[in-house]
């Protein structure tokens, strides 16, 4: 009795926080619209770019980028054992940047135009490239996840067609992917003399891209966990603990290229001043990195549980401060404005946070997200084929 | 026509205020300010004339040679013409603000209480330049602190100034070279530093910054194509092969 109580508690508790950050968040982007980014934003003319280009686009796209790294391994590498979880990631990614779009409508001044970036080119412009890359890659995620809606109305004939087309579709996307998460950090190659040494890198593309990967990788331990608390979905934890070695593996290397660069740079001696920035560049890479790193690479925390569970938050935490370490904390320094994002772009952030979950929330229970046969399972663990699945069924 | 540029002679400025109150009459700006000495750019204020201890020091828009706003707006809103003057077209800009971001002088400035923002600065009098008449700035200005004309012949003025008059002039013209030069040229009596310049910008035009990044996007696609289409044929020949034995052990358990 008590159980069912708690259980019907619960989620309404939930419901109610939700309700109300829906409801701040939908009276915030009224008076943006009524009275422009001035009367919402602490956004001016020496901090153009605030807490929505620094989180609600630089980390959303990054934690989409679960997305690409499994369908790479699943799709390219050929390591069937994960695809499982293919598509609530797909899922993810596919919302995170429905969410990244809604984002850029509040945050652009002029969002009516968004789409002249179709007709009206600068190829020379890094903005161009990540503007196609969103329009693009949003557009093979929608594709990518379509047959899970398919397959709920039965719509036998699109569902053949897509299925063709998934293989170069998946290539397609880890194309755009690679292009756009390193386009983001290409975006601040034009600052060299505004940014902070510490972040200012000409590498600052790969590092992006290599963080992006490792965030994905993150990702997928961090959803198969938290599905698996919710919907109690089991599999998964096996497959899932394998790409905690891989987080070890290109989280090192990103951490060695990463001070390598200060290295050739002559920047070592920047890790020592006693300066704001120095103390934020430390936390972000030791949350991010070195804890992981460590963590992950004990077999003993890798196969926990928890552990992996943990250690993933961790590069997740270390990664969104990065992004905000590139987008706001680097550049403080030399507009010499301290910008703090307003209440209202806080609450904005979080409108567009609740959204996501809330719509994950929704597929999930009305779309085969999850829903396969054990059978069906096998056909993916085991290499049977669909044909032995019909001959078995037949009998 | 000749590509144009001012030279402001910093030694010669008396600080009157003229050529900002022309500015704000000539585009039809409003009043933000009753002294000149003391207001900032904005979207209303296109040019400043600021007071750093014994000088003034005028702000505008430097007009770059390659505009760092030019190359980085996604849907080109803005332009460099041919006589330098670099213009914003608001029809076409989304306000995505990177112009702002990248701009090495933080010169744009934004209408951040509009519902239809746009980007504004000095626009060089484009328009009065074109039939051949001065910018108003230049115009008003009684003293020739601000003088306007080819850039060429601006260039040789300064350099005519700064050789015959080296006690006068620190010897350096601002905006010669910095970020592959400007169509704004500064004359000064001591260091630029000293009067809140960014001296620490490099020579080379910020948009080659990031031409390197973008150069490198078809080649990335093409060798990035072929090493998945590789990898994908690989990966899945093992799985064939590990298919294809499977079925044979089927096949002799079923025989
Ligand atoms: S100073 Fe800034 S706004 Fe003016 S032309 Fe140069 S980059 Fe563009
Ligand atoms: S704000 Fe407008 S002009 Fe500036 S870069 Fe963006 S689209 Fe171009
Ligand atoms: S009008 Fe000439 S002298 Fe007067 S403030 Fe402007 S530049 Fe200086």
């Amino acid at each position: 009795m008590n159980i069912h109580i708690k259980r019907l508690l619960r989620p309404t508790f939930w419901k109610i926080v939700a309700a109300i950050i829906l409801t701040l968040g939908l009276y915030s982007i009224y008076l943006r619209f009524t009275g422009g980014l001035a009367a919402v934003t602490n956004l001016n003319d020496h901090f153009p770019w605030g807490l929505w280009i620094g989180f609600d686009i630089l980390c959303g796209v990054g934690m989409a980028a679960g997305g690409f790294t499994l369908c790479a391994i699943v799709y390219i590498f050929n390591i069937k054992k994960f695809k499982p979880i293919i598509r609530p990631t797909i899922l993810t990614a596919f919302l995170g940047y429905l969410l990244v779009i809604l984002a850029l409508l509040i945050d652009l001044g002029r969002p009516w135009a968004i789409w002249h970036a179709i007709i009206m080119w600068n190829p020379r412009s890094v903005m161009f490239e990540v503007a196609w890359c969103v329009m693009l890659y949003t557009t093979v995620l929608f594709l990518e996840f379509s047959p899970v809606v398919l397959e709920k109305f039965r719509a036998e004939k699109l569902l053949k067609i897509i299925r063709g087309i998934t293989i170069p579709l998946v290539a397609i996307g880890i194309l755009l992917s690679t292009l756009h998460q390193s386009s983001l950090g290409a975006l601040y190659l034009i600052v060299p003399t505004k940014m902070h040494p510490l972040w200012y890198s000409i590498n600052l593309p790969w590092f992006f891209y290599l963080s992006a990967i490792g965030v994905g990788c993150a990702m997928i331990i961090f959803e198969s966990y938290l599905s698996s608390k919710a919907f109690k979905k089991n599999l998964e934890f096996e497959l899932v603990s394998d790409v905690g070695k891989w987080i070890v593996v290109v989280m090192s290397t990103y951490l060695t290229w990463r001070f390598m660069d200060l290295i050739l740079n002559d920047k070592l001696s920047l890790l020592f001043v006693d300066s704001i920035e120095t103390y934020l560049f430390w936390l972000e890479i030791v949350l991010g990195a070195i804890i992981p790193v460590i963590l992950l690479a004990i077999p003993k925390i890798r196969l926990n549980r928890a552990g992996l569970f943990v250690s993933a938050c961790f590069v997740i935490g270390g990664f969104l401060l990065n992004r905000l370490n590139v987008s706001v904390t680097s550049l403080q320094g030399f507009s010499h404005v301290s910008y703090f994002p307003s209440i209202y772009e806080i609450i904005v952030t979080l409108f567009l946070v609740t959204l996501g979950v809330i719509i994950f929330n929704l597929a999930v229970q009305n779309l085969p997200v999850y829903e396969k046969t054990e059978e069906q399972i096998l056909v993916e663990f085991e290499i049977i084929t669909d044909d032995d699945l019909k001959v078995q069924e037949a009998k | 026509m000749n590509r144009k540029a001012f030279l402001i002679d910093i030694t010669e400025c008396v600080g009157c205020g003229a050529c900002y109150e022309a500015c704000k009459e000539q585009n039809h700006l409003p009043q933000t300010s009753d002294d000149p000495l003391r207001d900032f750019l904005s979207d209303k204020t296109y040019t400043i004339v600021e007071q750093r201890g014994d000088y003034f020091v005028r702000r505008m828009c430097q007009h770059c040679e390659e505009p760092t706003c030019v190359s980085v707006c996604p849907v080109g809103a803005f332009t460099k013409t041919e006589i330098g003057a670099v213009l914003y077209d608001e029809s076409k800009c989304l306000g995505c603000r990177y112009c702002m971001q990248a701009c090495p002088f933080q010169i744009p400035r934004y209408e951040w209480g509009s519902l239809t923002p746009r980007v504004q600065k000095c626009i060089m009098c484009f328009d009065r330049v074109k039939e051949g008449n001065l910018p108003a700035c230049a115009e008003a200005c009684p003293t020739g602190a601000t003088l306007f004309g080819d850039r060429n012949e601006m260039i040789e003025i300064a350099r005519q100034r700064i050789a015959e008059n080296p006690d006068k002039y620190y010897q350096h013209i601002y905006g010669l070279e910095e970020v592959g030069g400007t169509s704004v040229l500064y004359l000064s009596p001591v260091p630029f530093e000293e009067l809140g310049f960014n001296t620490k910008l490099l020579k080379t035009a910020l948009p080659n910054f990031t031409h390197d990044a973008l150069s490198k996007i078809p080649s990335l696609v093409s060798v990035g194509g072929v090493l998945l289409t590789g990898f994908y044929w690989l990966t899945n020949r093992k799985n064939e092969i590990a298919k294809e034995k499977f079925e044979q052990q089927k096949n002799q358990r079923g025989n």
